[in-house]
């Protein structure tokens, strides 16, 4: 059932010249959300736990892994517990496990 | 490129959506049932919406020379009230030979609730009895790992459901290896904000293999995009992949897995799709 893995026609330098501008702009566009918040309230990266997930995220973005970032930051905004809830406590995710979220498990 | 998008909310798009669809070569659509955004108060109210499915939107696509099927079953965003499910799946068989419904969609989890999963698991028995094809959605964000893991779970325990007539879709870099290893096939569903951008949906079939995936728009009343499908395709062409590989995974996977309902009446080319068979 293993297919066959297709490699980018790209060579790495091809795909940093494709790629770097856009990605240049993501990493600013995700230091001015943190500026932003900084100057709201400095002491929310340590409360809010979208913020401590996207800090946790960035330090995955850094150390790299073998089975790859992007897998492993989507792990880390994954709840981890595969209990059921036992009833319908809101109809839409949030991006991040709330570990303040106390719904009854099955 | 000719193209066909296997998951398209056109009920909740403008007639000018299917204009562009067209113009960008969107020959063929398949549109799943799904959430209105506000719960529906009852059974009747589905069958209103799954004669909207099958009877006013494939007159509307056909104007602009798209075919356009459609996947019934009770959405997983209401899936939870089990009162309504259960009156909604009494009714589902009386409407499955239509010619335009492929199978049972769009069907599935949304926050993993105890209930959903009963809902989910009807369902899939209800298609395996009825030998319809299945298209699921898998759960948002931080639900869609625990999701896709039980949505598995109750697929692998379905053995009359042969694994290559399933559609799992909505699938990411961390549930698209539990889809493909089992021999399900794989949608991969291009959004601006969630889900899969264009470049990670690009970045998986360099990983994976064109084998068993599929891409789609899933363009609905959010956030969406109805000409997601061309900008993958513009996207393989900066990645420099052959206008092959991106037929293959634009048209010919398509027509291999929707073919497999005798209602799909493959657009013009699908010569060449028939002859690709999934390993």
């Amino acid at each position: 059932m293993k297919s066959t893995p297709v490699p980018s026609p790209l060579t790495p330098t091809q795909i940093v010249d494709e790629y770097f501008i856009e990605t240049r702009n993501r990493i600013i566009e995700v230091a001015a959300f943190l500026d932003r918040l900084d100057r709201a309230d400095p002491e929310i990266a340590s409360q809010d736990f979208r913020v401590k997930a996207l800090h946790q995220a960035l330090e995955l973005v850094l150390a790299g892994s073998a089975t790859g970032r992007v897998r492993e930051i989507q792990l880390l905004m994954s709840d981890q517990d595969d209990r059921p809830l036992a009833s319908l406590d809101r109809k839409g995710a949030v991006g991040a496990p709330d570990p303040s979220n106390r719904s009854p498990r099955a | 490129m000719k193209y066909i998008d296997h998951h398209a909310h056109m009920a909740s798009r403008t007639t000018d959506d299917y204009a562009q669809m067209a113009l960008t070569g969107c020959v063929a659509l398949t549109e799943p049932a799904f959430w209105a955004g506000w719960d529906r108060s009852t059974a009747d109210g589905f069958d209103d919406y799954f004669r909207q499915l099958m009877e006013f939107e494939p007159r509307r696509a056909a104007q602009y020379g798209i075919q356009h099927y459609t996947w019934l079953g009770m959405n997983p965003k209401e899936s939870d009230n089990r009162e309504i499910s259960l009156e909604v799946l009494a009714r589902l068989p009386k409407h499955l030979d239509h010619p335009t419904v492929l199978g049972i969609g769009e069907i599935g989890l949304n926050r993993v609730t105890v209930n959903e999963i009963t809902t989910y698991t009807e369902q899939v028995a209800l298609a395996a009895r009825h030998r319809q094809l299945v298209l699921i959605h898998t759960p948002h964000l931080e639900d869609k790992l625990k999701g896709t893991r039980i949505t598995m779970d109750v697929l692998l325990n379905q053995r009359d459901l042969p694994a290559g007539r399933v559609l799992v879709d909505h699938a990411e870099e961390h549930t698209i290896e539990m889809i493909l290893e089992h021999g399900y096939w794989a949608g991969l569903t291009l959004y601006p904000q969630t889900k899969v951008s264009a470049p990670r949906a690009v970045d998986m079939i360099e990983k994976y293999g064109p084998d068993r995936i599929l891409v789609a728009g899933a363009c609905d009343w959010g956030p969406s995009e109805p000409i997601a499908v061309p900008k993958f395709i513009a996207e393989m062409r900066r990645r420099k992949h052959s206008e092959d590989l991106i037929h293959r995974v634009v048209f010919q996977n398509p027509v291999q897995f929707l073919s497999q309902s005798p209602k799909f009446k493959a657009p013009a080319g699908v010569e060449d799709a028939v002859s690709t068979r999934a390993r």
